[in-house]
């Protein structure tokens, strides 16, 4: 018991403690300065609105993708359902290179869309893309379970009451999924907004433009301003516990609307 | 024969539980493709980069020294973040399963916050502790002794972010096994290290491997918080996925994709093996047979 919470200490809570203790170096007025610089807060525009764009097309393909794997058989579903945690599995420099590769103006899928006037690689999209790749398996994993917990009887209720199937997917189906969709949407927005690995090489990390917030913390520690790096962790670390504290709330949430059987 | 006639309306079965066929195509079409386009050509592209120059570039690459010394970092860091994670993972996952004290709801967010710091901010926690501005620094500078840019930093950094696996693996299996067996073997007059070793462990082996597995894919694969703390000393501090970084920003993609293809094939075979285990799991609820 003590062990593992000296362990803990050791490991986890004094490394972030110090973090927080390193920011107390800075007055309010320079940490407010650094913050609201204009490329720290280009990049945290493009790291938060990049990972909110890339876990909304997630929550949504992410849905179709646990409906088709719960609801309907077709040859390979259980492959798909097994590929699903590659994201997870996959070494994030090893992705990166990697849809960078796919998404080059040369590259198998960068080359058609080039010839369509849409350049991946290198730009915000390329960003998008690789936020969108990462957050896969989160809104799959956390709605896949409970819509295959779902009572059956439920849906044969409403049909039988003389529900379309559209009124009963929407009105019966989907509200009962919404906490879990909510948290998939959140754990894959928290992982994209931190994500650095297989993001840095597709993205082309010019200032202002297309650099993430990950990267400009590893730009300013290689400079030697561990103040700025510091203020920009902080600024994220806020946030990832206020996305915690959200799924927490979200898990009590579903908790208490579906009793357990 | 004339049975009397039903008034209410009642649905086709098929209409019930499931949608139109057209929907019903259109919806495993878009997931299929989705995933296809997102998780598997990148995989694919992995190994077809890696073999664009023909089989003899492959290994010829795989056998630079620089890429042998990666590889060896890579397992020592793996061999010692999981061991290390095993050990603490197995003895919280105990304590939050088989007792009850206060702060418990805080001690489970802990476990769980590297999954939830970018892996960036998990690197640079250490260096503001150990770098040469940092909290410990000059007095490390003055015993000569190198944390940061050498294997204890990087080793701490793995540690930092794979710790919740063994513990978040282990935590839901513990709860939902109880107490009971233990309390029993300890009145039948078994010793605590008896009990563990002879009652818990065997109860919880399948789990166990599950959290190994899961962690050490991430300790192998860990990119952004090594990089912060490694400083990228050629042939010295750099782990597999530091060099496929390096490589590929010298445009030497042959050799970049090498290295990453075993890392890629590292990533399939936890695949494989965490599918397998998960059913092993799932029967394990079932009435265990001996």
């Amino acid at each position: 018991m003590g062990l593992t919470l000296t362990w803990l200490s050791v490991i986890i809570l004094i490394p972030l403690a110090g973090l927080f203790l390193k920011t107390l170096d800075l007055s309010f007025e320079q940490f407010w300065g650094i913050v609201t610089s204009r490329r720290t807060l280009n990049a945290l525009k493009i790291s938060f609105g990049l990972s909110f764009a890339a876990a909304c097309v997630n929550l949504v393909m992410g849905m179709i993708v646990v409906w088709a794997l719960v609801r309907y058989r077709f040859p390979g579903r259980r492959l798909f359902d097994a590929i699903v945690d590659i994201p997870f599995a996959l070494p994030t420099a090893v992705a990166g290179i990697a849809l960078t590769q796919l998404f080059a103006q040369k590259g198998w899928l960068g080359a058609p869309l080039a010839e369509l006037g849409i350049k991946v690689a290198f730009t915000p999209t390329g960003i998008f893309i690789a936020m969108i790749f990462i957050g896969i398996p989160f809104v799959v994993r956390t709605v896949q379970p409970v819509l295959l917990d779902l009572d059956v009887e439920i849906e044969e209720a409403a049909a039988s009451l003389g529900a379309s199937r559209w009124h009963t997917v929407f009105r019966v189906i989907l509200p009962s999924l919404i906490p879990a969709l909510l948290t998939g949407f959140a754990l894959a927005f928290a992982r994209a907004v931190g994500e650095y690995g297989s993001v840095i090489f597709i993205a082309g990390n010019l200032p202002n433009v297309s650099e993430i917030a990950p990267l400009l913390i590893v730009i300013r520690l290689s400079e030697f301003r561990y103040a700025d790096a510091t203020a920009i962790a902080v600024v994220m670390l806020i946030a990832s516990f206020i996305i915690i504290f959200a799924v927490n709330r979200l898990q009590r949430w579903a908790q208490t609307r579906i009793p357990a059987h | 024969m004339s049975e009397p006639q039903v008034l209410t309306y009642t649905p086709p079965r098929d209409d019930v539980h499931t949608e139109p066929g057209v929907i019903r195509f259109v919806i495993i079409a878009l997931a299929m493709l989705f995933l296809l386009v997102f998780v598997v050509l990148p995989l694919v592209v992995v190994f077809a980069s890696a073999f664009s120059r023909g089989v003899m570039a492959y290994f010829a690459a795989l056998a630079e020294p620089e890429a042998l010394s990666a590889i060896r970092l890579t397992l020592l860091i793996a061999a010692i973040s999981v061991s290390l994670n095993l050990v603490f993972g197995v003895i919280a996952a105990w304590a939050i399963a088989k007792f009850d004290f206060t702060g418990k709801t805080l001690l489970i967010t802990l476990i769980d916050l590297p999954f939830s710091v970018s892996p960036v901010i998990s690197g640079l926690v250490f260096v503001l502790l150990f770098g040469a501005q940092g909290f410990f620094g000059p007095w490390l500078q003055a015993h000569d002794i190198r944390i940061l840019f050498a294997v204890p930093g990087i080793a701490l950094a793995t540690i930092f972010v794979t710790f919740p696996f063994v513990a978040r693996a282990l935590i839901p299996l513990m709860q939902e096994q109880g107490t009971q067996e233990e309390e029993a073997a300890i009145s039948l007059g078994a010793s605590g290290l008896q009990t563990f070793f002879r009652v818990t462990l065997p109860n919880i082996k399948w789990g166990l491997l599950y959290g190994v597995l899961l962690c050490n894919a991430r300790a192998m694969g860990e990119f952004g918080a090594v990089s912060v703390v490694s400083g990228h000393i050629r042939g010295e501090t750099n782990t597999m996925p530091l060099l496929v970084e390096i490589l590929y920003n010298e445009y030497q993609f042959v050799a970049s994709f090498a290295i990453a293809s075993l890392l890629a094939m590292l990533a399939l075979i936890t695949l494989v093996a965490k599918t397998i285990l998960e059913r092993r799991l799932d029967e394990g609820q079932v009435p265990r047979d001996d």
